[in-house]
């Protein structure tokens, strides 16, 4: 589904992204962990086409497709969806009018008619369950002076709606308190299926007590250091970033 | 000069100073002496500075016809929104239409309807009101509707009434207006304790019609009372639009203004609200929207005259073009009034790279113990908002107008009327909607 080859980008003159490599297959689960700074969320952002970062090499095969010569509406409207590390707030637009307005959009490209005011309220009503949410949040503004915790569950609530065949989430779990936390893992939990792939990226492995993966990629200074099957997330936990980078270091040193 | 402006719009010698009740005469003739003194403003009056009203001064305008024939409801439709029961005064050219308006079932006592007709009795509430907020020597524009206006809404809304319904006041031109004069003078007279809500509209049948409208609204807001005031300036974008609105507010009142622009070559909107006394609230929300070579200037003006009053204010704008808007914001701080809260806010968006803003905001703070705040801003759409949406499916032109209307949005979400706050929606939608259209907008 991803292919992601020696993929290397810069924000203005400072190289952040230094090679990726990575592989992800429908249905599967793939966290991504590293320290502050490492790139997670600027590979996030290159994967969903944010103007800032530039790619100077490589490539990213998206179903067949080059990704990296999408904009970014038609990286979503192909099934991309990123959940912001920072939600963006859009005050005057309400929830439900944004909502509405991407899941339009996504529909018309692909040649279906809009949905219905009544319909989309129904529909809506069901997406609101996945993260336990009352109505009431769908008239106000789009993130504005939402708690941390309700942003992240709004970015939840925009992945079940549009029912993205990718989805990256990157650090839905930082900020949120334990009840939230459950919510959110529980609503990911939900949207698995065998056609969608997930790549959560976190710091902590805390969240993938909830939401397991079937791989885990340690990111350091812009490289994949290290990658593994669950557990390696527990020896993270156990053992520290340093850990890795001294692994990677090593390794690199033996390489040489 | 000024002289020859008057009688060619026939104020010096017209009906109107002859027609009206006595103590009305020496008003108008005082008001026709300054304007005969001091004319036009120029570029160099400190007032006037950013507003070049040449087109204005050497223009040579003829009085208004009066009602046009063949105004019919139908082609009224599109500017009389909200619900069927509300009361309508149509004042086509200037002049008062029986035919187009509606007045229905108001509470017993309030009174709706032309001003004129209430001048041919003798009213106390015009005697009292008529002509005493709005100061002549306040604008020559002021002082020439005084001496010539010949119409206008009335409302009158007695102590302890609540007008649960509003009263929309309907200033059409139509292409008979091409080249005239129009001076319409509106008078809102909210009792003590009484609640109101008023809509003022200026629109136009002649989209291309070049003419000049110069209104002049006098609000009394009286102790206790509640008043919601929206205007609304859609008159053609080649036609000059100058107009004033005065507010005297009295104890525990609250007053709050919506005022929309978006039409007129040249159009410039002074809001004055004076609070003579405690206790008062005063919300003034506006918006503008601007394209082509438009010139929409906002000046507002607030007196804290007294204590413990709370003034509030955010005018939003959208330009587009080369249009250019013109803000100024005072906001006067008298000794006495301690604990006085006042925020003003100008924020504006610029959707083309030869748009221009010149903002101001002006504030004379003689009072030690008050909480003052003020913010200007002048700024493009926002990369990450607009990536944020578009990382969602939205197109980037889609985006684009999504968050050019949410900015809008914002502010008109203040207007307490649901009906009024869409109409302002829909018509913020539809100048987008002709933007993609391909129209004025890009270049
Ligand atoms: N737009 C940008 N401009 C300049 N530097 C950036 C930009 N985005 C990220 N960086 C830098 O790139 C590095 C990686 O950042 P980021 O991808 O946010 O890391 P992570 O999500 O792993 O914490 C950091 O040093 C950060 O300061
Ligand atoms: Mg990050």
């Amino acid at each position: 589904m991803l292919e992601i080859r020696d993929l290397r980008a810069t924000a203005g003159d400072i190289e952040i992204l230094k090679g990726i490599n990575l592989t992800v297959n429908r249905g599967e689960v793939h966290a991504l962990m590293g320290p502050n700074g490492s790139g997670k969320s600027t590979l996030a952002q290159v994967l969903a086409g944010h103007p800032s970062y530039q790619v100077t090499s490589g490539s990213v095969i998206y179903e067949g497709q080059d990704l990296l010569d999408m904009e970014p509406e038609e990286r979503a409207q192909a099934g991309v969806f990123l959940a912001f590390q920072y939600p963006v707030e859009i005050p005057g637009v309400s929830n439900a009018y944004f909502l509405r307005a991407a899941y339009n959009e996504i529909r018309k490209s692909k040649g279906l008619e809009e949905i219905d005011s009544m319909d989309f309220i129904d529909l809506l009503e069901e997406k609101l369950k996945v993260v336990e949410w009352g109505p009431e949040i769908m008239s106000r503004a789009v993130n504005s002076g939402f708690s941390g915790g309700e942003k992240k569950r709004n970015e939840i609530l925009q992945l079940a709606l549009l029912e993205p065949k990718l989805a990256i989430l990157d650090e839905t779990d930082s900020g949120l308190d334990i009840d939230a936390l459950r919510i959110v893992a529980a609503g990911v939990n939900k949207l698995r299926s065998p056609d969608r792939a997930f790549v959560v990226v976190t710091h902590y492995q805390r969240l993938l007590n909830y939401i397991v993966p079937d791989f885990v990629h340690v990111l350091s200074n812009g490289r994949i250091a290290m990658s593994g099957g669950k557990d390696l997330a527990h020896e993270l936990e156990a053992k520290g970033y340093e850990w890795v980078e001294a692994a990677s270091a090593a390794a690199a040193g033996a390489g040489a | 000069m000024s002289e020859a402006v008057l009688q060619r719009l026939d104020i010096r010698a017209g009906t109107a100073i002859a027609e009206g009740p006595d103590w009305l005469e020496p008003v108008r003739r005082a008001a026709a002496d300054h304007f005969a003194k001091v004319g036009f403003p120029t570029s160099r009056d400190e007032e006037w500075r950013f507003t070049p009203v040449g087109p204005i001064a050497q223009g040579t305008w003829r009085p208004s016809p009066g009602v046009a024939a063949g105004v019919s409801a139908d082609r009224l439709a599109p500017f009389v929104f909200g619900q069927a029961e509300w009361s309508t005064l149509v004042f086509v050219n200037g002049a008062y239409s029986e035919a187009l308006s509606r007045i229905l079932e108001l509470p017993q006592g309030v009174r709706a309807g032309s001003l004129a007709e209430a001048l041919r009795g003798d009213d106390a509430v015009l005697r009292t009101h008529l002509a005493r907020h709005a100061p002549i020597d306040g604008s020559p524009f002021t002082a020439l509707n005084t001496a010539g206006f010949r119409d206008g809404g009335l409302l009158h809304v007695p102590a302890g009434l609540d007008l649960e319904r509003p009263v929309h006041f309907v200033h059409v031109t139509t292409p008979d207006a091409t080249g005239t004069a129009i001076h319409p003078r509106n008078l809102i007279v909210i009792e003590r304790g009484a609640r109101a809500s008023v809509i003022e509209s200026y629109v136009t049948l002649a989209p291309d019609g070049v003419y000049w409208t110069n209104p002049v609204t006098e609000v009394a807001a009286a102790a206790g009372s509640w008043l919601e005031h929206t205007r609304i300036q859609r008159e053609s974008e080649r036609a000059h639009h100058v107009g004033l609105t005065h507010v005297d507010q009295e104890r525990d009142s609250h007053y709050r203004s919506f005022s929309m622009a978006m039409g007129g070559a040249l159009a410039r909107h002074n809001l004055h609200v004076r609070l003579n006394d405690e206790n008062i609230e005063t919300l003034m929300y506006g918006l503008y929207l601007t394209r082509g070579e438009q010139v929409v200037d906002n000046h507002t003006a607030i007196f804290h005259d007294q204590p413990n009053c709370r003034s509030w204010e955010v005018y939003k704008g959208v330009l587009d073009g080369r249009s250019r808007a013109v803000f100024n914001g005072k906001v006067f701080v008298q000794p006495e009034a301690q604990k006085t809260d006042a925020k003003q806010t100008n924020r504006n968006l610029l959707l083309s790279d030869l748009a221009r803003v010149d903002t101001k905001p002006q504030l004379e703070i003689f009072a030690d113990d008050v909480k003052c705040t003020h913010g200007a801003t002048v700024g493009r759409l926002d990369d990450v908002a607009l990536f944020y949406a578009r990382s969602r499916g939205v197109p980037r032109e889609a985006a684009e107008r999504l968050l050019t209307y949410a900015f809008a949005a914002e502010v008109i979400e203040e207007v307490a009327l649901e009906p009024v706050r869409n109409e302002l929606d829909r018509l913020v939608l539809d100048r987008l909607e002709a933007r993609r259209g391909g129209a004025a907008g890009r270049g």
